[in-house]
């Protein structure tokens, strides 16, 4: 089985969110690490090849040239290769642009099953898993807590205020992991050696067949500016009645 | 040269050591150090991400890495948490590293895997209650009786020589009397847990260090077999000061670490903690006393780079590793002073880092070569 886990460097969010003049999300402000999610995407994966050592894995980026960290960090952790989508052309991409480019990327690889996690920590679109599985013509599930692949069949479930859904669909497909699917491994000294060995193929737009079209944004951004600062809370004093009031904002708020 | 940028695969373990030090050791550093408790848990961790290995060759289930891997790792865990620290310290460069520079390869296939994962832990016996600074004052001896090795006597402060997964200490012995000087001469023998006659004290009550293994062991006609004798007979002294010099810098990076983790906490906290309307960060009383704890830091960390850098060379190194032993403990010491002093009042609570590392870091001082003996060792390279 060959899977493909999309991989993503984000901003650490430990040291707050800065934005760039143009409302961009400011990557220099901030030390750059893996996003948490996708290596949970990632552990997600290893653990199928744990079970099964013929299963393959290739990590996925698109990014500026640092994001080869991220990838380095996925193969020190144990995937077998590497995709870095890398090309100023693309730099900016919203995430229709940037599906279309991680599609294409995919698209060579004949994945048995696509990998990502099901919201990053900078953008929060939370769009772009279901996007690929579109432009590939794949079943997407997501978010899911729990993953098993057997015989060409997919299946975990998603939880949501609701309860929890069981899914499933046939291989190929896509799906975007949730918190729960568990903490990712941290690489062994060994892994971190063996990563330096192991194949990382960079592509650009042009190789991945993209045009100016596919890469033009699809959406447009008038305005963006920095969340404001938190305002002071709700006090209730209690002289009796702090009981009914708590309950009432709760209930206003919708969290009870 | 005057590149200390680290390399892709220096930085790649530092990350992960980082990660590993602050999510896995960090939670749990506190109560460790109260209940006085050995990590079991997080030395088997650590064992599987390769650091018990990380100097040793892949031959003898190493992770086939470096002597610097190794100090750059202390760094990471000393800024959180020393007892873990050291007992990585100890575990390879006192426990496996004798056996790896030292042994023959049947002693090396024996006992170098389990310890190279961390599954097993060595102890270094040298100290004696009358022989510390001056360990060639050793009265512990070992008479061959039969084909094997009669040891009796003692050692005291031992790191991980008690431990549930001690596999053996390596003791220096007076093996009779040296030929050419009419002095003492001293065999290093494999001594393994559990042999009769080897009995381990109780551990100690420390003041730092709590949550590492450290005893006293007694020798009571204990007996070995022959082969246990490590390298040549005669050059056990010889042996364990080569030990004792490169396990220099692996204490000055732990050192660095103590220093680097004071300095984190203050600064976080100065940032934070109002008197009178401000950040007591900016009180230059303050912010200066940071400034030089961060100074302290920087040249902790660039004499052990220094003291590392010569010894990957294949250089002596042995001056510049007491140079980072000595700055190293001594900032380690001065920050935890520092920081103490930022933190006021809770900075004389145990539940708090730096409380800790004031507690901690003393020892840095003291252990495998005083302040003095470096200061000795520094002196005699200046022909005094």
């Amino acid at each position: 089985m060959k899977i493909a886990v999309l991989i993503k460097q984000v901003p650490d969010t430990e040291e707050g969110r800065h934005l760039t003049s143009d409302g961009r999300a400011d990557r220099d402000a901030s030390d750059r690490v893996i996003d948490e999610i996708t290596e949970r995407a990632l552990e997600a994966a290893l653990k199928q090849k744990d079970a099964d050592k013929s299963v393959e894995i290739t990590v996925v980026t698109m990014g500026p040239a640092a994001a080869n960290e991220a990838l380095r960090k996925a193969l020190s952790m144990g995937a077998d290769k590497a995709v870095h989508v890398q090309d100023d052309a693309l730099a900016g991409s919203d995430a229709l642009a940037t599906a279309r480019a991680l599609a294409q990327a995919l698209s060579g690889l004949q994945a048995d099953l696509i990998v990502a996690g099901n919201e990053s920590t900078d953008g929060r679109g939370g769009v772009v898993p279901a996007m690929i599985a579109e432009l590939l013509n794949l079943p997407f599930l997501g978010p899911l807590g729990t993953l098993e692949v057997s015989g060409g069949i997919v299946r975990g479930s998603r939880a949501d205020a609701s309860g929890t859904t069981a899914l499933r669909a046939s291989t190929p497909a896509v799906i975007s992991v949730a918190e729960a699917m568990g903490e990712a491994r941290f690489p062994k000294f060994k892994g971190i050696l063996a990563a330096k060995r192991k194949p990382v193929a960079v592509q650009g737009a042009a190789e991945l067949g993209l045009g100016a079209a596919d890469h033009a944004a699809g959406n447009l951004v008038l305005a963006s500016a920095a969340r404001p600062a938190r305002t002071a809370g709700v006090k209730i004093i209690d002289e009796g009645q702090a009981a009914q009031e708590l309950a009432a904002y709760l209930a206003a708020e919708k969290l009870i | 040269m005057l590149d200390l940028e680290l390399d892709e695969q220096y930085q790649d373990l530092v990350n992960l050591v980082r990660d590993f030090a602050q999510q896995v050791v960090a939670p749990q550093s506190a109560a460790n150090d109260a209940n006085k408790s050995f990590p079991y848990d997080i030395v088997k961790q650590m064992g599987e991400l390769g650091l018990f290995g990380l100097p040793i060759s892949e031959e003898y289930g190493g992770s086939g890495g470096d002597y610097f891997h190794l100090a750059l790792a202390l760094e990471e865990l000393g800024k959180v948490d020393q007892s873990v620290a050291i007992t990585l310290e100890a575990g390879v460069s006192l426990g496996a590293m004798p056996l790896y520079r030292f042994g023959s390869q049947e002693q090396k296939l024996t006992w170098l895997p389990e310890l190279a994962a961390g599954e097993k832990l060595a102890g270094f016996g040298l100290t004696e209650p009358g022989a510390g600074s001056d360990a060639s004052a050793a009265l512990t001896r070992a008479r061959l009786d039969a084909g094997e090795w009669v040891i009796d006597g003692g050692k005291e402060f031992i790191t991980n020589s008690g431990t549930d997964i001690t596999s053996l200490v390596t003791v220096t012995a007076v093996t009779g009397l040296d030929e050419a000087t009419g002095g003492k001469q001293i065999s290093a023998i494999i001594l393994p847990s559990g042999t009769p006659g080897f009995t381990v004290a109780p551990a100690y009550d420390k003041v730092g260090w709590r949550a590492s293994d450290t005893h006293a062991l007694h020798f009571d006609g204990a007996r070995v077999p022959q082969e246990n004798l490590l390298g040549e007979q005669g050059r056990g002294y010889s042996y364990f000061l080569e030990i004792l010099d490169e396990g220099r810098i692996a204490i000055a990076a732990l050192a660095t670490g103590a220093a680097q983790g004071c300095l984190d906490e203050a600064v976080a906290y100065a940032k934070t903690r109002t008197t009178f309307g401000t950040p007591i960060g900016k009180n230059q009383g303050i912010s200066f006393m940071l400034a030089r704890m961060a100074t302290r830091v920087h040249l902790a960390r660039l004499a052990y780079y220094a003291a590392a850098a010569k010894m990957l060379a294949g250089k002596d190194f042995k001056v510049e590793a007491a140079h980072a032993k000595l700055v190293g403990s001594e900032a380690a010491m001065d920050n935890a002073r520092d920081a103490t002093q930022i933190f006021g009042g809770y900075g004389f609570m145990n539940e708090t880092l730096v409380a800790r590392h004031y507690r901690d870091s003393k020892i840095l001082e003291i252990g495998e070569g005083t302040t003095q003996v470096q200061q000795l060792l520094i002196a005699r390279s200046l022909g005094l």
